[in-house]
């Protein structure tokens, strides 16, 4: 890579919310990162994780409460440099026609009538969006959208393009078929457009696009690891290098607390001591069970791509499940492998009602929220909580956007191991006669 | 571009019936043109002492043209006031603290209690011209339907989708371009619905305050509210049926031709990512987009007009650097609140110490009203309850009975309870009722359609699958009624009932206290202590009134509705 001058330099960017209590809950920790010419980048990681809060400080859309951004080595203070976002709700004024639609940030530049529909009309041309100028965005498919979302950035063309999940919303196929003429429009140049960064949750998505992948870790988001991609376009997900980069990649998102290389094997079952604050994946049970049983069905090891894609779901939707898994002691995860542990097995053979046995005593064993409310309601004299008491406590280990979603899995565990059982009309949780 | 004006032009072809359209257009441009000069010549003429309504018939047009005029002005400045007012709102945040709660009062207060004191600063600002008392009637008009338009567009200006204005900013929209293109199309439906419903109370208002009398003297303005009150006072059943049927007339003819297309033009705000299966037509709006002259126009002078503005207005905006405000800004914005505040605090004190000096006697006589006027508004709802309950909720389960009621219920609502109280006083004044039976008819009157309309959305919006569950169950009767229909409308039951309560409230000054045929009717109440402070000349027995009775209202908001409305959003949410 020839290090040329970067286009935009981010120099210790963080985000951060002081809380009513006055509290700081940390976004983003303080983070570096230039997007150089000629470079797509993409910023991977689960969601949630303060991706998106870092695309719009580095566009210039949010100003960050600490660090700067410069563009070209000048600080941004608040000016709105040329860049474009394509977004993932599209972001298509509906009340516009496409071309009013394209045309809207010509106007914005004072561009007279002519030179605006001239340009206008090349872009969706290029696009390939022929034919539909006088058209209304609710009249389109989800992938005609992005395409005018696509055109409308860059008409104006942009030095930086800035994508925030600019597939998610579509189906397979036509983000796949997007996917591939952007890729085209970069590679033959035909578009001005310097730089591309954008921010997917979809690993196989980036590395099939990008030049350069940043992972970044969860909760406070802050980079986990920076690399090139160094495989020649057209890549396809039968390459040897494109499934080793993926399975890389899976690791560094399911097992966040791992250093970067891993051992061959996972931690033995039971032999890690659960830490204090396990933050619980958000999967049910039912899934959980689904997978555990399907993983049984195949020899009890699968490989997590092939496990996704035999299913039609995004890897991304099944990590939750299989961390949970993990979490568990049902399952271990390996160089993106999964394999079922004896209690895994076990638990994939069970009735119904011994599954519910299988997951209470593991729930009991591994989880601690579960046990310190399992231990709780077996003190009280009437077996009883209010759910208030447990929801504090989560309070004081998680974000204000992450602590009811912990209640809500934990009381989905619970109540499915008959841990608990919950009264909503009193708000309380009620320990269970075994 | 060759391609767009094509489009228009096929379109244009298509149409043989374009010429009679385009001639309506001319005529109806050649009319306006003609009403708006009779109309000014007669509001700088001299002030007449007491104008004389005629009962003729065939002075009705004229008077329906005075009455629409006086409404539309009215409408004009309440759209603008509250276009600005909003964004204030919306964009400060100082100022938001004090505009939304400020809103909330100013919503509660009963306009009709205003008219006095408007009337008077107006008539002495215009002694001698017509004028005063035309704006006067405006002002008060506006004071009744500007909130709601006001709170509207605030709520969408707040839930502005985030993505969207992100776009506008990263593609450098400049203000202008912002409000029209992003901040005025994502709040026009929720404009449209309030401006029908805030033209709808406007009406109710202008009956009244066409024609009364402030102590000694006598006001009238020549309009359709003038009309059937002096109507209905002579007696004269034949120009009472003559005013109703003109006030019908003027009702249905700005549905067609306003509302309607309004309506379905504005369905391309609708923030959605599909088309909705069924989008509401309109004929009328149909042959203006076929009209050739309009597009010619439009083509020829709106557009180019509009072009040169915009981009004048961009180039401005885009030249200018952005940069913080002068350092005297902040101070000058604060100097203002105190400014404010301190004036607040002087009117507060001032009508405090007014409140101070009410005697005894007056005292006794507010306690008394508000619970005499109390008692009737509950009774209106009790009996509205009654039958538009079982009414709408077997209108709203029939798909095909609703679609020939709420027409016609939609035509019986829209005529102001106002313009009929005088009617029904006679009528029910010939059968032989008291005053305090009339007021609850005639708040009854005024409120029973919010409830209605609620009362069959409510029954519409019962999922059909838990209506056949239940007919699977062979549940019926009255647990039907318990487990599934009463829970299901409860949400719009209390937004009918809210609406209906407020009504009712402001209904209590007219339907209270009313003169009819020379003699003063006069029950006890709320409303008609503020009416008889207003002949009387009291004012401060008015101020004392009209603030009970807004704290009444803003009480049993804060205490009853809001519980309510929580309930209806947490407990009975029919989630689909």
């Amino acid at each position: 890579m020839t290090h040329l001058e970067p286009i935009i330099e981010a120099r210790g960017v963080e985000q951060f919310y002081i809380q009513p209590g006055g509290q700081r809950t940390e976004i983003l920790t303080p983070t570096n990162l230039s997007i150089q010419p000629d470079q797509i980048v993409a910023l991977l990681g689960a969601s949630g994780c303060g991706k998106s809060t870092l695309l719009r400080i580095l566009s210039g859309l949010v100003r960050p409460p600490a660090g700067e951004v410069l563009w070209h080595g000048q600080p941004l203070n608040g000016k709105q440099p040329n860049v474009a976002i394509v977004f993932q709700s599209f972001a298509l004024f509906p009340w516009l026609t496409v071309i009013e639609n394209v045309e809207a940030p010509l106007r914005a530049r004072g561009m007279g009538i002519f030179e605006r529909r001239k340009r206008a009309l090349r872009i969706l041309d290029t696009v390939g969006l022929d034919g539909f100028e006088t058209a209304y965005p609710k009249e389109l498919s989800g992938g005609m959208k992005q395409r005018v979302g696509f055109a409308r950035g860059l008409v104006v063309e942009p030095e930086v393009l800035f994508m925030d999940e600019p597939f998610s919303a579509l189906d397979v196929l036509t983000s796949e078929t997007l996917r591939g003429e952007l890729l085209e429009l970069w590679t033959s140049r035909r578009i001005p457009t310097r730089a591309i960064f954008m921010v997917t949750h979809n690993i196989e998505e980036a590395v099939e696009l990008a030049d350069r992948i940043v992972v970044l870790a969860h909760r406070p988001a802050s980079i986990r690891d920076d690399f090139l991609v160094e495989l020649p376009q057209p890549r396809t997900h039968t390459m040897p290098r494109f499934h080793e980069l993926v399975d890389h990649i899976y690791k560094l998102l399911t097992q966040p607390e791992e250093k970067h290389v891993l051992p061959a094997a996972a931690p033995a079952a039971g032999a890690a001591a659960p830490k204090e604050h396990v933050a619980l994946p958000h999967a049910r049970p039912g899934g959980i069970a689904g997978l555990v049983e399907i993983i049984g069905d195949r020899g009890g090891r699968d490989d997590l791509y092939h496990l996704a894609e035999d299913l039609v779901l995004d890897v991304e939707d099944l990590l939750p499940i299989v961390e949970a898994a993990r979490l568990l002691g049902f399952a271990e995860v390996s160089e993106g492998d999964v394999r079922l542990t004896p209690i895994g097995k076990t638990y994939a053979e069970a009735s119904i009602e011994q599954r519910k046995q299988v997951f209470r005593e593991a729930a009991l064993e591994r989880i601690p929220l579960l046990r310190q409310i399992h231990t709780a309601l077996r003190a009280k004299s009437d077996h009883a909580m209010p759910a208030e008491f447990f929801r504090d406590i989560l309070d004081d280990r998680f974000s204000a956007d992450e602590a009811p979603r912990q209640m809500e899995t934990a009381m989905d565990w619970g109540r499915y191991a008959e841990i608990f059982d919950y009264d909503s009309q009193s708000d309380r949780l009620l320990g269970t006669e075994t | 571009m060759t391609r767009v004006l094509t489009m228009e032009r096929a379109a244009a072809a298509r149409r043989p019936a374009s010429l009679l359209t385009d001639a309506a257009i001319f005529a109806a441009g050649l009319a306006a043109l003609y009403g708006v000069m009779g109309i000014s010549r007669s509001w700088l003429s001299p002030a007449r002492p007491v104008a004389e309504i005629s009962l003729s018939p065939s002075a009705l047009p004229v008077y329906a043209l005075y009455s629409l005029w006086r409404m539309g002005l009215a409408y004009l400045a309440s759209l603008v006031f509250a276009l600005v007012y909003a964004y204030a709102a919306a964009r400060n945040r100082v100022a938001e603290r004090l505009l939304i709660p400020l809103l909330d009062i100013l919503q509660s207060i009963p306009v009709l209690s205003f008219l006095p004191g408007v009337m008077m600063a107006m008539v002495s600002i215009f002694p001698d011209r017509e004028l005063g008392l035309e704006l006067g009637s405006i002002l008060l008009i506006f004071t009744g339907q500007v909130w709601n338009l006001a709170f509207s567009f605030y709520a969408s200006l707040k839930g502005l989708p985030r993505e969207l204005t992100e776009a506008a900013t990263t593609y450098h929209f400049g203000h202008w371009q912002r409000f029209y293109q992003l901040e005025l199309p994502y709040g026009a439906i929720g404009l449209v619905w309030n401006s029908m419903m805030s033209v709808a109370g406007g009406w109710f208002f202008l009956m009244a305050c066409e024609m009364f009398q402030l102590g000694q003297r006598d006001f009238r303005l020549p309009g359709l509210g003038s009309y059937l009150q002096t109507a209905a006072s002579a007696g004269d059943m034949r120009a009472i049926l003559w005013g109703l049927a003109a006030m019908i007339a003027v009702i249905l003819l700005l549905d067609q031709c306003l509302w309607r297309p309004l309506i379905a033009w504005a369905e391309k705000f609708k923030f959605e990512q599909v088309e909705s299966a069924e989008a509401p037509q309109s004929a009328v709006l149909l042959a203006l987009r076929h009209s050739a002259s309009l597009a010619w126009v439009r083509r020829r002078a709106l557009a180019p007009a509009w072009e040169a503005l915009t981009l004048r207005l961009a180039r401005h905006e885009a030249s200018e650097q952005p940069r913080e405000g002068p350092v005297w800004r902040p101070y000058a914005a604060r100097a203002l609140g105190v400014a404010a505040l301190a004036l607040v605090l002087y009117g507060a004190m001032r009508a405090g110490h007014i409140l101070m000096g009410l005697t005894r006697d007056e005292l006794s006589l507010l306690l008394h009203g508000a619970g005499a006027t109390f008692a009737r508004v509950m009774a209106a709802l009790a009996i509205g309850l009654l039958w538009t309950v079982p009414l709408g909720v077997a209108v709203g389960l029939r798909p095909r009975l609703a679609s020939v009621v709420q027409p016609l219920a939609q035509i019986a609502a829209s005529v102001p309870a106002t313009a009929l109280f005088p009617v029904l006083l006679l009528i029910l004044f010939r059968a032989g009722g008291g005053m305090g039976l009339a007021a609850i008819l005639l708040m009854l009157l005024g409120t029973q359609w919010y409830l209605l309309f609620n009362v069959i959305a409510g029954a519409q919006a019962v999922p059909s699958d838990l209506l056949e569950a239940a007919r699977v169950f062979r549940i019926r009767g009255w647990e039907r009624w318990r487990l599934l229909i009463l829970p299901g409308i409860f949400p719009y039951l209390v937004t009918g009932l809210v609406t209906a309560a407020g009504g009712a409230w402001n209904a209590s000054i007219v339907a209270e206290y009313s003169r009819f045929q020379g003699r003063v009717l006069a029950t006890t109440g709320l409303g008609a202590t503020i009416s008889q402070a207003t002949d009387a000349g009291n004012f401060d027995l008015l101020l004392a009134s009209t603030v009970a009775m807004a704290v009444i209202v803003v009480t049993v908001n804060r205490v009853l509705w809001k519980r309510l409305f929580r309930l209806a959003q947490t407990r009975f949410r029919l989630e689909t």
